[in-house]
């Protein structure tokens, strides 16, 4: 057992990947000697080699498009983007190239490259820093897309990710890269890739999060108790496809629902939730799904980024309002 | 008011004066060929052809089978059996010199007019058709014949084939020219205008990837003509990228075949990529729904017309190599063949279900698109029982 941030426990997973599979390369920029501009990729270059740990020029096309030959040559290329904002230069070769190529080829070829994307805001950055684009990937089939919450699933879930043999979208919550807790690398992952779950109980209202906003929805889970409200958190984990049995099971069982997400509110995340709950926990709902999110604005300057960002008062606030009906 | 903004001198304004008289993209420079458009052998100090007749009567085989194959495909789109074909018209040396010039263990990375290099890696020009007549997006398996499906998004490619460069460098695949393996990257000209290909450019030279850039400039990109893409000659680039870049007539079998092979050897040796500009023409349009007309004089095709490339083999073959019109007949005879297999073939392809085509989405399909597919499936099903009842 040992107490590791979130950014270190994808460094462990990554350490691990690589370990167990020979195939299994990392590149992006700067992920060599400096470790990545977060440190995540820290110290793999020195025990992998530069053939294993690339160095890439300064062209995100590059990376993923090399990444796509690499693959069809066998090897499992995980794919580090420097910031949200910096992977669509890239967008092109993801969606055209990565997410049909198996579809394209009827099966023939498979496309097992991840992803990995610091996404969100929260950390006082200048624009293109900041954003979460993952409405961009989770609308795009064969993509998949996931986003860890917490240092246990960081260091589970990219190595899950890694062993996928779709594309994983992989979004690291970067203002979480400092995260702490115990992680004991004996002790199995509890969750598969594409689960959901319950990280709080509660019989309220469900606050359905993930990424950087599953520790706010916690914190106001906690905050909410002294209203003598009991709300369940369930950290989705999974984006596409979203685990929707998880999701359907709180719902049925809380009768309310608020997503939660730093994307912008329309077409986000929380409008498809908010859809599927529609259809299939119709008579179950005492309220309307509600959302709590960025707004539909290009991502602030950072100065205002806390009033732009869902905090504990939002999510409260959401909170009232789906008790309110 | 400020009167200057600091760093935005007025020197930074002043005109860039151009280079004294660099050669323009569409100028006639220097290229390397082999055989004449009247079909002459000639000498070139850097580049020989080494093989025998018997081989240029192979070549001769190819490029007429391909034309007549991709005849028949055009015929076929004008009938209504294929929605788009992409014409190769023109361009029958570049791709069979070049495809000639692999080896079974190099890898072919295509545009979807590379249908002559389709044919020399044994691709059954049947699957070809699928993707154009809208069966399937390319049926064959990439690595049954090391020729990767067709990539439509332009330039794309040239990324993959890099990666899959950087592959082969990490299997200790390169190093040894006779072992050795290589990557080849198909584009056009109106490609080498795009980030892809010039990232490619930059990541094959700083990895020192073993992979060919074989442009064919066929001076059209649909409408544009070659300076709407370049102000000096293409192969002239590579020097920029720092690797080398070669121009050959891409007209001239005997002449793409030498260079691509040199250019192959230094691949799979570890000497890195080169850039090679096969200069040819599009004899077509650029696919069945374009109109030259609209943008191109006839007097230009009237030019290329006597450059053809089969034409010039045939020349040569007739006049230097002694051979009769029986091998010329049983080559027409075999495309003949070859063309009514295709159209058969094509008119046999059976239509595709929406349905089988859910499994392709993902490796792993997710149980709520296992969903969707079974209700289109109930869907669809509930017509064809009220049809029966």
């Amino acid at each position: 057992m040992t107490k590791i941030s979130l950014g270190k426990g994808i460094n462990a997973g990554l350490r691990a990947a690589m370990e167990n599979d020979p195939k299994v390369v990392i590149m992006g920029e700067d992920i060599g000697k400096l470790g990545g501009v977060f440190r995540v990729t820290e110290g793999l270059q020195k025990d992998f080699g530069e053939d294993r740990v690339i160095d890439t020029p300064l062209a995100e096309s590059g990376i993923i498009g090399t990444a796509v030959g690499l693959a069809l040559r066998g090897y499992r290329p995980v794919c580090e983007i420097q910031f949200d904002g910096f992977v669509f230069p890239a967008y092109d070769q993801i969606i055209n190239q990565v997410a049909k190529m198996h579809y394209r080829s009827m099966g023939k070829l498979r496309m097992p490259i991840v992803i990995r994307i610091p996404f969100g805001g929260g950390i006082g950055a200048v624009e293109h820093h900041s954003e979460s684009p993952e409405t961009l990937f989770a609308h795009v089939a064969g993509l998949k897309v996931v986003a860890c919450g917490d240092p246990v699933d960081a260091y589970w879930m990219i190595q899950q990710a890694i062993s996928s043999d779709d594309p994983v979208i992989f979004l690291e919550p970067k203002r979480r890269y400092h995260e702490k807790a115990e992680l004991d690398e004996s002790v199995p992952p509890a969750y598969p890739l594409h689960q959901a779950k319950v990280v709080r109980e509660g019989t309220d209202a469900t606050l359905f999060c993930y990424g950087p906003m599953v520790k706010t929805c916690l914190q106001a889970a906690e905050a909410a108790v002294e209203d003598g409200r009991n709300l369940e958190v369930v950290d989705l984990r999974t984006i596409s496809p979203l685990d929707l049995r998880t999701i359907f099971a709180s719902v049925k069982k809380t009768r309310r629902a608020v997503v939660v997400h730093e994307a912008p509110f329309s077409l986000g995340p929380g409008a498809e939730v908010a859809a599927r709950v529609t259809e299939e926990c119709f008579y179950h709902l005492e309220a309307p799904v509600l959302r709590v999110a960025g707004y539909d604005t290009p991502y602030p300057p950072s100065r205002m980024e806390e009033e732009y960002l869902p905090d504990l008062d939002r999510v409260l606030d959401g909170v009232d309002r789906v008790m309110g009906y | 008011m400020s009167e200057s903004v600091p760093g935005l001198t007025p020197e930074v304004f002043a005109p860039v004066e151009a280079p004294v008289s660099p050669p323009q993209a569409s100028e006639e420079v220097e290229f390397v060929q082999l055989l004449t458009p009247e079909g002459e052998r000639v000498e070139h100090p850097d580049y020989s052809f080494d093989l025998d007749d018997e081989a240029i009567k192979g070549f001769y085989r190819d490029m007429t089978l391909v034309r007549r194959i991709d005849t028949e495909a055009t015929a076929l789109q004008r009938q209504g059996e294929l929605g788009l074909w992409a014409s190769l018209l023109g361009q029958e040396a570049a791709q069979i010199g070049s495809g000639r010039a692999l080896n079974s263990k190099d890898m072919v990375f295509p545009t979807y007019r590379e249908h002559g290099v389709a044919f020399c890696q044994g691709v059954n020009p049947l699957n070809l058709l699928g993707l154009f007549r809208g069966v399937d997006q390319g049926a064959w398996d990439p690595r049954d014949n090391n020729f990767h499906l067709y990539t439509i998004v332009i330039g794309a490619q040239t990324l993959h084939a890099t990666g899959y460069a950087m592959g082969q460098q990490r299997d200790h695949a390169v190093g040894d020219p006779e072992t050795g393996e290589a990557t080849i990257a198909y584009f056009g000209d109106g490609a080498s205008s795009q980030g892809d290909v010039n990232e490619a450019f930059i990541y094959a030279s700083v990895f020192n990837a073993p992979v060919v850039f074989f442009c064919q400039n066929n001076q059209w990109a649909i409408s544009e003509p070659i300076d709407r893409q370049t102000r000096i000659p293409l192969y002239q680039r590579a020097a920029g990228f720092g690797f080398p870049g070669v121009r050959v007539d891409g007209n001239d079998v005997l002449a793409t075949y030498a260079v691509t092979q040199q250019a192959l050897k230094r691949a799979r040796e570890g000497s890195g990529p080169t850039l090679v500009e096969a200069y040819t023409y599009r004899m077509g349009a650029h696919t069945t729904s374009d109109d030259p007309t609209k943008y191109r004089l006839s007097e230009d095709l009237e030019y290329w017309k006597l450059k053809d490339p089969i034409e010039r083999v045939k020349a040569y073959l007739a006049r230097q190599a002694g051979v009769d019109h029986n091998f010329f007949d049983e080559v027409e005879a075999e495309a003949d063949k070859v063309a009514a297999e295709l159209r058969q073939g094509c008119l046999a392809m059976p239509d595709p279900e929406l349905t089988d085509f859910f499994q392709y989405a993902y490796v792993d399909m997710p149980d709520e698109l296992a969903e969707q597919r079974d209700q289109y499936a109930a869907y669809a099903a509930s017509f064809n029982a009220e049809g029966e009842g």
